[in-house]
């Protein structure tokens, strides 16, 4: 009855790495057809994302966004459910990062305001994402669909907040005062001199260690309790958590509270890391790619890291090209994006069937 | 219709089929006289089903050969099926259910692109198919909205609309009240009449009996006997489904019953379709005997057991556990029944038993995993796991004895020995087990049985469920019969043997005596 | 006050044309099992290629044709993971979403360098209105004279189109043949699969008749609403259309009304902008602009009637024993 094993190098790396390549290659085709090289671009893209100091921080910078909505999807993933309102409680997490930076950069230190502040967004990611939660578990609401309204309505709540109440008086824009400097995050290059390290500038800061803090976190959570146990019987065989007498809802619920923090602390490297004050789509897209990095890292805290640098890297390296070759915009890694989701998502038994086959049939002669 | 040159509607030749390694025929061969109604009996997992979709082109055979009419035909899809005149109604409906009847009948034979015309014909020759075969029926109802009985003539119309000669019904009574199969028995003789060649698929001696030509009987993946149906009885054909097996004994000593350690009355649990699963069961289970419970699989052993251990909630009655009376409303889950000692290896390791991409020692705590003795204060205590899997497959020698190891890999034996571990090893006051040496090897069997006979020695109940008549026989000390989601009968395992229990479980016993009377 | 409605009922149909095209779109798609939520990105990208190929040449219909091609390209990736390779439905179409709004800029950029725009389309290389006979005449007959001059008059052809489809869809999805093993498949493809009708066959031809109507909703934004391509013109249009197909409950009627509904909204959101309501005040333009998606939670939440959607939407379909 035992099953042929394919080795496990081939389910951790040759499948992911395959369809990244698959994903480059038709991205390759995107620069040919606009008549550059491709391999030319990805030397400016990979120099442009690591081959100096401050392009490595804005690489991290990125990657720290990705880190928590790439965590954020793969939590709910491994219970089987698929948040895709990252996006907008990654809006509203930020609105709750912000608003106990405004409440409190007046009258308390640092300190205080830090832990206030992540916990602002834990809880305000965390709420918009308990409602889709809760209608999904006690009602039957597909959770989807009812996620992907709320993105909606949080981008409206967000635009109705900042433009009536939020906004700072006198100005036309959108944006509300800037934090006194108790509530900044203070920045990489920042916290390294203070221990005689020089490096050059870029926003990433110290939410960046926040977020493999996070990691360690939700490694631990899911390997190693009972509600990580709980949690993965959810997603993999719900025939056997009734059985185990797991309540499914139950695990939903708190599943997609801890999701909806996770995507919340993206307020914190955006809104009180780099912005230092609340504005609109600080956002930019980074809860949806993290479906992308979640994918792409199989689910797993490393694997998460790894794509989170590796889509930061496409992020800036992006902005590089964009510079280098005037033709190519940055939306080129938007385009990477979408494929690598088509590849390693969508169309994932493609290759893994195939490649697994070639394994076992090896394998078994 | 074409001239038919051989007498028989169909016929196999040397059928083959293999998954995996599973041979589930082997070398079937098959003649099917035109006109005739014609039984396939055998036991659940005989190959019966299996060649029915190679009939119906849902597989194709690795090997042999059909004719059709005398005609070597090569069915590859249900379409060529339905072009060679064979239709099949199969045991879960292939309707749509918020379709009309009209409609379901046309769907695949319209008869054009537009429906309008198509419908208008069809109803005009449903008209004349429901008279010629009896088959009433509303054509313009909604098919959600009609009976079971009623829905399965739908199937029968639908092949019928499409010109099947040969028609299949997969176990047809599966889902009939007695009512509803007396006249599905009719509607066959009739169809009989009009020329079409009727073969059911079935593992109940009464309906080989009250409707059929000819039987023939499978086993294990092969055609074993057939017989005209005048010339044989039930318990000839009991005896050929269920075969003379090497006889499983079991080493144990006469039970010594005590107290009442769990009693049921009159459980009941309706499905979602709202159809009832188990109808009204009572039963007891003592101290330090082991009750089986008897029954081709599909009669409500599973839904017991799910009621039982807590997994699905009761629709009625009630059971009184360890000093707790559960009902409908008084709902335990199965945590908390585990909570109150009750311990449960279900039926399906796979699906439920275990979650087959953890590893051993992770599997090994499945419905335990909130117990004090694998958690610290937050953590889940992996030493504790381990040290104890460890343990534990060292006594029940699980190999290989690598706890890492994704229970996936494990062969059927080992991965049942580490859910009948987790299960025993927690000293339960009842233990359910269903299926427990299903897909095991030989060796594991015997070392299974013997855990099962200790526990019961150490003054445990055991309530055993199990599809293998001979285990049954085996290691009860009581016998259960369930047919149909209730309970026909009870015998002392010393006073049983396969016929007696083959009779029992097609309830023919029962039936004889109903068959006249019955409301 | 009159006038005020009349044109705001001008406006919602003009709001409601993409709705409605998009939102028959999803539902061939989910009435045969598949759910889209990548109509968002053929819109997008079919409103890139009907601008790009009316700038180059010059005619709008020959935009409109590539805008379908594009369109049907797309739906037929999504067939193709979906129903070939039985992927999940959702990670496909966010993956259809994400390369569309990538390409689009990418291209743009390439081909017009116009940061991403297409080149302002003027003349035949727009839809422009159609002014029916006498509307001029009649503008001043009261009442019917404003309807027929303002309402119904000077649109332009794609509104039209998009308002003659849903009783073609209908017709399609009740009276025909391909109709009815359409909605078969999404209830239940065993049933089809049995009866010997190919499932994948269905479910492909539904994707291609999705991939036509976005091709045309497509095109409305980018080359009769508007006058070119933006980034990112589809503005959620996707979504709303999807919202619009479940509050519709998938069929084909209710599901235009819905639209006309969303669209009414946002045509009224547009004109209450700063407009004190008496005994209210100002009524935030954000809180009108979210009913849709309200309404929408909380009809699949069940509070306001009951939304039950093809049965074997999103589930591959795995040929097995009977």
């Amino acid at each position: 009855m035992s099953q042929p094993k394919v080795p496990v190098w081939v389910n951790l790396a040759l499948i992911p790495f395959i369809n990244i390549m698959l994903a480059f290659l038709v991205s390759a085709l995107v620069i040919l057809a606009i008549g550059e090289n491709p391999i030319e671009a990805a030397g400016y893209l990979v120099y442009g994302a690591f081959g100096y100091e401050e392009g490595i921080g804005y690489t991290l910078y990125y990657a720290t966004n990705l880190i928590f909505t790439g965590l954020a999807v793969s939590i709910a993933f491994k219970a089987g459910i698929f948040n895709i309102g990252g996006e907008g409680q990654a809006y509203i997490g930020g609105l709750g990062v912000g608003l106990a930076c405004l409440a409190f950069d007046q009258t308390m230190p640092f300190y205080v305001i830090v832990p206030l502040a992540i916990i602002g967004g834990a809880a305000f990611g965390a709420a918009w994402a308990y409602i889709p939660a809760y209608l999904s578990a006690r009602r039957g609401s597909h959770v989807v669909i009812t996620t992907i309204m709320f993105n909606f309505i949080a981008s409206s709540l967000m635009v109705y907040l900042m433009v009536n109440w939020l906004k700072q008086e006198g100005r036309m824009s959108p944006n509300s005062r800037t934090f006194e400097e108790s509530a900044w995050l203070p920045y990489m290059h920042e916290m390294l001199a203070a221990i005689g390290i020089n490096i050059e500038q870029s926003p990433l800061n110290a939410s960046f260690l926040w977020a493999l803090i996070c990691c360690v976190l939700i490694w631990g959570l899911i390997w190693h309790t009972r509600w990580g146990y709980q949690l993965r019987t959810v997603g993999t065989n719900a025939t056997a958590a009734i059985y185990a007498g797991i309540d499914n809802g139950k695990v939903t619920i708190w599943v997609m509270l801890i999701s909806g923090a996770l995507a919340g602390f993206v307020g914190l490297n955006e809104i009180m890391g780099v912005q230092h004050s609340l504005l609109l789509n600080f956002t930019a897209g980074f809860g949806f790619a993290g479906i992308a990095v979640s994918l792409m890292g199989r689910n797993h805290p490393v694997g998460i890291i790894l794509a989170a640098i590796l889509f930061g890297a496409l992020y800036q390296g992006g902005s590089e090209l964009a510079f280098e070759i005037p033709s190519i915009t940055p939306e080129i890694v938007v385009v990477i994006q979408g494929l690598v989701i088509l590849f390693s998502g969508a169309l994932e038994h493609m290759c893994k069937d195939r490649v697994e086959a070639f394994f076992t049939r090896t394998s078994a002669a | 219709m074409n001239n038919t040159t051989s007498p028989y509607a169909i016929e196999l030749r040397d059928i083959s089929k293999r998954f995996g390694a599973v041979q589930a025929n082997k070398d079937i061969c098959l003649q099917v006289p035109a006109g005739t109604v014609h039984g396939i009996i055998g036991e659940n997992g005989a190959g019966k089903s299996t060649l029915m979709s190679i009939i119906y082109g849902f597989y194709e055979a690795d090997s042999g050969d059909i004719e059709v009419g005398g005609e070597l035909v090569n069915i590859r899809t249900s379409e060529d099926a339905i072009r060679f005149g064979i239709g099949m109604v199969h045991q879960h409906f292939m309707l749509v259910e918020n379709f009309t009847v009209l409609e379901n009948v046309v769907l695949g034979a319209e008869g054009g692109a537009m429906l309008k015309g198509g419908l208008d014909a069809a109803r005009k020759e449903l008209k004349r198919l429901e008279q010629e075969y009896n088959l009433d029926v509303d054509v313009d109802a909604v098919v959600e909205d009609l009976p079971v009985g009623l829905q399965q003539r739908v199937e029968i119309l639908k092949a019928l609309y499409r010109g099947a000669k040969i028609l299949i019904l997969d176990e047809p009574t599966g889902v009939l009240t007695p009512q509803e199969a007396d006249h599905l028995f009719r509607i066959l003789q009739s169809l009989k009449e009009q020329g079409v060649t009727v073969m059911i698929i079935t593992h109940k001696l009464r309906e080989i009996m009250a409707s059929t030509d000819n039987v023939s009987v499978m086993r294990q993946g092969q055609m074993v006997a057939h017989r005209v149906t005048a010339e044989t009885d039930k318990e000839e054909l009991a005896e050929l489904m269920v075969g003379k097996k090497v006889r499983l004994v079991v080493d144990k000593e006469e039970a010594k019953p005590t107290n009442v350690a769990l009693s049921a009355k009159n459980l009941s649990w309706f499905d979602e379709q709202g159809v009832k699963r188990l109808k009204d069961v009572s039963l007891e289970l003592k101290a330090g005997e082991i009750v089986g419970i008897a029954g081709v699989s599909g009669n409500g052993q599973s839904e017991l057991l799910n009621a039982l251990s807590g997994i699905t909630p009761l629709s009625g009655g009630e059971i009184h556990f360890n000093g707790e009376v559960i009902t409908a409303k008084n709902k335990k889950n199965a945590s908390q029944m585990r909570d109150l000692k009750m311990a449960h290896v279900p039926e399906d390791r796979h699906k439920m038993g275990l979650v087959t991409g953890f590893e051993a020692y992770e599997a090994a705590i499945l419905g335990y995993h909130n117990s004090e003795a694998y958690n610290g204060k937050i953590l889940l205590d992996r030493k504790a796991m381990l040290d104890e899997c460890n343990e534990r497959m060292q006594k029940w020698d699980v190999r290989p004895a690598d706890p890492f190891l994704k229970t996936a890999n494990f062969s059927g034996g080992n991965q049942q020995k580490i859910v009948i571990a987790r299960e025993v090893e927690q000293n339960p006051d009842v233990l359910l087990i269903g299926q427990p040496t299903r897909g095991v090897d030989i060796g594991a069997i015997e070392n299974i049985h013997e855990e099962i006979v200790k526990l019961r020695d150490s003054g445990k109940a055991i309530l055993l469920v199990s599809v293998e008549l001979d285990e049954i026989m085996a290691l009860s000390d009581r016998i259960i019969v369930m047919f149909d989601g209730a309970v026909v009968g009870e015998i002392d395992a010393k006073d049983a043997d396969e016929r007696t229990l083959g009779l029992m479980m097609a309830n023919a016993l029962n039936e004889e005596e109903k068959a006249g009377g019955q409301a | 006050m009159f006038e005020t409605l009349i044109l705001i009922l001008d406006a919602t149909l003009r709001v409601s044309t993409p709705l409605i095209l998009a939102a028959l779109a999803g539902l061939f798609a989910e009435r045969s099992g598949i759910v889209d939520i990548g109509l968002e990105g053929k819109i997008l990208g079919a409103a890139f290629a009907a601008a790009a190929a009316a700038a180059v040449f010059g005619s709008a219909w020959i935009g409109l044709l590539f805008a379908i091609i594009a369109s049907v390209a797309l739906a037929l990736i999504h067939g193709f993971a979906c129903i070939t390779h039985r992927g999940d439905h959702i990670v496909s179409g966010v993956a259809i979403n994400t390369i569309v709004a990538g390409l689009t800029v990418t291209l743009g950029l390439d081909w017009f360098s116009q940061g991403g725009q297409t080149p302002a389309l003027t003349g035949d290389a727009r839809f422009t209105s159609i002014t029916f006979p006498f509307a001029d005449a009649l503008a001043d007959v009261p009442v019917i004279g404003l309807i027929y001059s303002e309402l119904l008059s000077g649109h332009n052809i794609l509104v039209y189109l998009a308002f003659a489809i849903v009783p073609l869809a209908v017709w399609i999805i009740y009276k025909t043949r391909f109709g009815l093993r359409l909605r078969a498949v999404g209830e239940n493809p065993h049933a089809v699969d049995t009866a010997g009708i190919s499932v994948a066959f269905i479910r492909y031809r539904a994707m291609i008749i999705c991939g036509i109507l976005c091709g045309l909703a497509g095109a409305y934004l980018s080359t009769a609403h508007n006058a070119g391509f933006l980034k990112d013109m589809s503005a959620g249009k996707g979504y709303i259309a999807l919202a619009a197909l479940i509050f519709g409950k998938w069929r084909p009627v209710p599901v235009m009304f819905a639209c006309l509904l969303f669209g009414f909204l946002d045509a009224v959101a547009v004109r209450m902008q700063g407009v004190q309501v008496p005994g209210i005040g100002e009524v935030p333009v954000q809180a009108i602009e979210v009913l849709p998606y309200v309404l929408t939670v909380l009809l699949l939440a069940g509070f306001i009637g009951k939304a039950v959607a093809p049965k074997a939407v999103g589930r591959p379909y795995v040929k097995e024993r009977g």
